[in-house]
């Protein structure tokens, strides 16, 4: 986070700490989405409940980045950046750990429609899907290297995201009037889209922390407040 | 920002013989404000504390360049009463310094010095109101009379603070007021701060830099003689805008 290390070791350690940790879970939450994604696409339902099984690892994780947030809390009273590192922290642990549980969402209705013949093949869900990951993998990116243009990208795609959404919902509903059987497959279809949507919105959250980390300016709901 | 500033500091330079102590520094203290000065040891906050009122005048080899200003009088004029200034700029220490005297005689002290009255109901009430004003009236009421160096260190902290408020100064300066204390009395002495500031303006050094983020409003932050950054405290402790700061107070040194 800076060139310059703490004069306290301890402290520093404990900072390299939390952010391994972050990364750490941050690379298993990005793994789970493509997991999810993959067992649907290639039909393969032991990806599906490997998915769902390693959502242990990820609330294993916050529960400990929690912990050790609090720990630098009460005995290193951080200030500054670090205060700044410490709250981003707190807050994009919450979000990673809801794309976790996004993951484990789309395994499981991946691992229903496995089970169903494949509806129409589908123009706008491979890149819905790219670009849900992509941001994902933008707004870890921006956090590990503290890049604040990569967090300002990340906010502008999402908006991209969200069009995707709809455009998608636009294209299962015309299948669905087309012919009642396919209702049930492509309800799950536009679930799956909106938790990708989610993503998407996760992935923003964390990039709006970014920009507080870096630059101490607060730009979440359209405001921009700078510290103090 | 300089029409409620009570002290104004402008291209201050000091030196001690050829060696220059603080460089340029440009200062406004606020009316009714707490300003916390940080920076390492030897980085020059409390020759500059020290400098607000004539502290440093009988320091051999001592030169003063710039200007400083009380409500707009130049604090180095000729014409300036150097003794009238101390009243009006009381101090406090870092260790206590009661005097060898009962806990009344040393809050009346400065009352009988300055010769603002000689009536001993009058003095009573001052001596009341000021212990009041320190926090300590409850806990010496029954021994004004007792020497002073049997308080606790605490104690006599406040009743320093007490003998400061009893000229009715307008600042009050504080050399690290709270560095001899335990954490409860620590905390007194800030509560009491953030008290006085109704009725005075404070500045104060400390190299307890939770404490300076705590009492005060803005902060300075001195390094090697010059001041790097003056922010509002909240904004200097969460997003500091030099990088000196940063790693200053987030521990990162040398």
């Amino acid at each position: 986070m800076s060139e310059r290390e703490h004069t306290s070791k301890n402290f520093e350690q404990q900072l390299r700490t939390l952010k391994d940790k972050l990364l750490l879970m941050g690379h298993h939450a990005e793994k789970m989405i493509a997991d999810a994604i993959h067992a649907l696409v290639e039909r393969r339902p032991s990806l599906a409940e490997e998915v769902i099984k390693s959502d242990d690892t990820l609330d294993q994780l916050e529960l400990e980045i929690d912990n050790l947030c609090y720990e630098v809390l009460a005995l290193e009273q951080p200030v500054a950046r670090d205060l700044r590192f410490i709250a981003t922290a707190l807050k994009i642990v919450r979000d990673i750990e809801r794309i976790g549980d996004i993951a484990v969402n789309i395994a499981e209705r991946a691992r229903e429609l496995i089970q169903e013949p494949v509806l129409k093949r589908l123009i706008d869900f491979p890149i819905m899907a790219a670009a849900s990951q992509r941001i994902l993998k933008d707004s870890l990116d921006a956090f590990v290297n503290s890049d604040a243009e990569l967090a300002e990208k990340v906010i502008r795609d999402d908006r991209t995201i969200d069009d995707l959404y709809e455009q998608m919902f636009r294209e299962l509903l015309t299948y669905m009037m087309e012919d009642t059987r396919y209702i049930s497959r492509a309800l799950k279809l536009i679930f799956i889209a909106k938790h990708l949507e989610r993503v998407g919105d996760h992935s923003s959250n964390i990039a709006e922390m970014v920009i507080f980390l870096v630059r101490g300016q607060d730009i979440r709901h359209g405001t921009r407040i700078d510290r103090g | 920002m300089s029409e409620s500033a009570k002290i104004s500091v402008r291209g201050m330079n000091f030196f001690y013989g050829s060696q220059q102590a603080l460089h340029g520094v440009d200062l406004q203290i606020r009316q009714h404000f707490i300003t916390a000065l940080i920076g390492p040891s030897g980085c020059g906050k409390s020759t500059f504390l020290r400098s607000l009122n004539r502290m440093n005048d009988l320091i051999p080899g001592v030169r003063i360049e710039g200007r400083i200003e009380l409500d707009g009088e130049d604090v180095y004029a000729d014409a300036m009463d150097v003794i009238q200034l101390r009243r009006r700029i009381g101090m406090i220490f870092q260790r206590s310094n009661p005097f060898p005297m009962s806990i009344y005689d040393n809050v009346a002290y400065g009352v009988r010095v300055n010769r603002i009255t000689r009536n001993r109901l009058k003095m009573d009430e001052i001596v009341e109101k000021t212990l009041r004003d320190a926090a300590l009236w409850d806990e010496v009421k029954d021994r004004l009379g007792k020497s002073a160096i049997g308080l606790s260190g605490g104690q006599q902290q406040r009743l320093c603070i007490a003998r400061a408020l009893a000229v009715e100064p307008e600042v009050l300066l504080m050399d690290e007021p709270a560095s001899a204390l335990d954490p409860i009395s620590t905390a007194k002495i800030e509560e009491l701060i953030y008290e006085l500031k109704r009725d005075y303006t404070i500045v104060i050094v400390t190299h307890n830099m939770q404490q300076a983020a705590r009492v005060s409003d803005e902060t300075g932050f001195f390094l090697n003689g010059r001041m790097v950054e003056f922010s509002e405290t909240k904004k200097l402790f969460t997003a500091p805008g030099k990088r000196e700061t940063e790693d200053y107070i987030t521990g990162r040194f040398g």
